[in-house]
């Protein structure tokens, strides 16, 4: 008997920890979907804050984002506290009942930890070409340690919007539609591309220049998305959770075709032609769509569901451009457009949820989300300031930043 | 001496190279550009917006000859890159000053 409950345990905390792994790996598919979609003068400066902000944000929630998020007591306001407490002893565990614990607490913070990664990298690809470097590390400082674990808390940390009855499975509002938030408060100080929007309501194409590192991108992050969604179902030990996971996993998967599909064929219609990029965000709203619960519908569902998804995100973007909100990978439109969506959509299929607890949700975190962040940007960009000069977006904001090139050709040595 | 450019279409550079050698020019050099002439270009929509595909890919060769080669380069550049329709390119000849081996320091028509 015991053996069982050491080999559940085990089984639990490995799954949890693969299942991290995997969503670890999307960061690297935000980094090349990213990198695809801006011009060869600013990739090696979105590769740089990619790769630095899931740094950043593994140690911030280590230092407090994990503690807010988690141990919070009150409702509402957050307990402030450091670190992730001590392990799971194996006379807890034996102990039983429904309060032992059954997985490593330890993987329970290793799984968070990249959720907060992934929130985080929804800004980069909204901010790109033209944002300072360190001007966005310091906002994912606060963005991991403080912004998105506060809301996190009202929620999967059970605080008041879980109390109201706010039901978001794997995190379309509360990883997705927050880091949209988080994005649109930096877009607006920040400003657009310079040429991006002529003076007469023109909107000017800016195709990326690497559209296969952006499709492998998107690869990556469907790949991903089962560990995002599969891992979110908390277990596996058991026929329930186990046959869950599956149902987690079909979900996903036709969310993310039927929001290509749909996304395509709209495209299509409007275009004349198939707009490669479409499709990749297409796949990408489809996923975020059903993030908030990929258990409760059929598989058919879920592929409505994702399909829906990929129709908004397409008049999203073209909405966001008339509005002269300049978004390069779509992030705005991909993450909040459909992460909105995706919350509204819960009580389509599952009972529990109820059409106002999820609306509250979506306002309480996205107004959360958007005037923190908006006020943290403001204080960067009054200190540092948040773009780079109009030479320096000219040159290109590699050379500014970072010194260097993704794609060097002519360099002499002294 | 003649320095040759031709801006031909991509595709056709294997063939304009063959029957090159096949008259003895030894050496060519070759760039990517892009450009038109009065073949024009379209507009295409990437997420929405449009944008003008003016500039076509070309590929540029130059051949340094002799002056006794040129009309044959000449026919024999336009026999291999001509396809009959718009966008087949153009050929320039300029005269040629001065031309050195680095090698072996060699000028004029031996180093070419």
């Amino acid at each position: 008997m015991e053996d069982i409950v050491q080999l559940k345990y085990a089984l639990d905390t490995f799954y949890f920890l693969m299942c991290a792994v995997l969503v670890m790996w999307m960061a690297c598919g935000f980094a090349m979907l990213e990198a695809g979609l801006v011009r060869t003068k600013s990739t090696t400066e979105i590769l740089a804050k990619n790769i630095a902000l899931f740094a950043i944000a593994s140690i911030m929630y280590l230092l407090v984002g994990y503690y807010i998020m988690y141990s919070s007591t009150g409702p509402i306001f957050p307990s402030l506290g450091m670190l992730i407490g001590q392990e799971n002893t194996l006379d807890a565990v034996m102990a039983g009942g429904d309060d032992a614990p059954y997985y490593s607490s330890r993987a329970d913070f290793f799984f968070q930890i990249v959720f907060a990664g992934a929130c985080m990298s929804i800004v980069s690809g909204a901010v790109a070409e033209r944002m300072r470097l360190w001007a966005f590390l310091l906002f994912a400082v606060i963005m991991t340690g403080f912004i998105y674990p506060i809301q996190g808390a009202w929620s999967w940390g059970g605080g008041w919007l879980s109390e109201m009855g706010y039901s978001d499975y794997a995190g379309s509002g509360i990883v997705h539609m927050a880091g949209a938030a988080a994005a649109l408060a930096g877009v607006i100080l920040l400003g657009p591309r310079k040429g991006k929007y002529g003076p007469n309501g023109q909107i000017n194409a800016i195709p990326g220049c690497n559209l296969a590192l952006s499709t492998l991108g998107i690869f990556i992050l469907w790949m991903g998305w089962f560990g995002f969604n599969g891992g979110s179902e908390l277990k596996i030990s058991d026929i329930e959770s186990a046959n869950n996971v599956a149902q987690v996993m079909v979900n996903t998967n036709l969310a993310a075709a039927g929001g290509l599909i749909a996304a395509m064929i709209v495209s299509r219609l409007l275009f004349g032609k198939t707009d490669l990029t479409m499709l990749l965000n297409g796949a990408l709203a489809g996923l975020v769509s059903i993030t908030a619960d990929p258990l409760s519908p059929t598989a058919f569902g879920a592929l409505l569901v994702g399909a829906v998804g990929g129709v908004i995100v397409v008049f999203s973007v073209l909405a966001l451009d008339r509005v002269k909100i300049d978004d390069p990978a779509g992030a705005i439109s991909a993450h909040g457009s459909a992460g909105i969506w995706g919350v509204l959509a819960v009580p389509l299929s599952n009972a529990e949820a109820t059409f106002g607890g999820q609306l509250l949700g979506v306002i309480a975190i996205f107004a959360w989300v958007f005037l923190a962040s908006l006020i943290i940007w403001s204080v960067i960009k009054a200190v540092i300031g948040i773009r780079i000069s109009e030479a320096e977006e000219y040159e290109g904001v590699d050379i500014s930043e970072c010194g260097m090139e993704a794609y060097p050709e002519f360099t002499g040595n002294k | 001496m003649k320095l040759v450019t031709a801006v031909i279409k991509p595709f056709k550079l294997d063939d304009v190279r063959e029957s090159l050698s096949e008259i003895g020019v030894q050496g060519i050099t070759v760039t990517e550009v892009k450009g038109f002439g009065r073949q024009k270009g379209h507009t295409e929509l990437y997420r929405g917006a449009e944008y003008v595909v003016d500039f076509l890919p070309k590929v540029k060769i130059e051949v340094a000859i002799g002056d006794d080669m040129l009309d044959r380069v000449i026919e024999a550049i336009t026999k291999a890159a001509n396809t009959g329709k718009i966008g087949d390119g153009k050929i320039f000849v300029v005269a040629l000053e001065q031309a050195i081996r680095i090698r072996t320091g060699e000028t004029g028509t031996d180093a070419i």
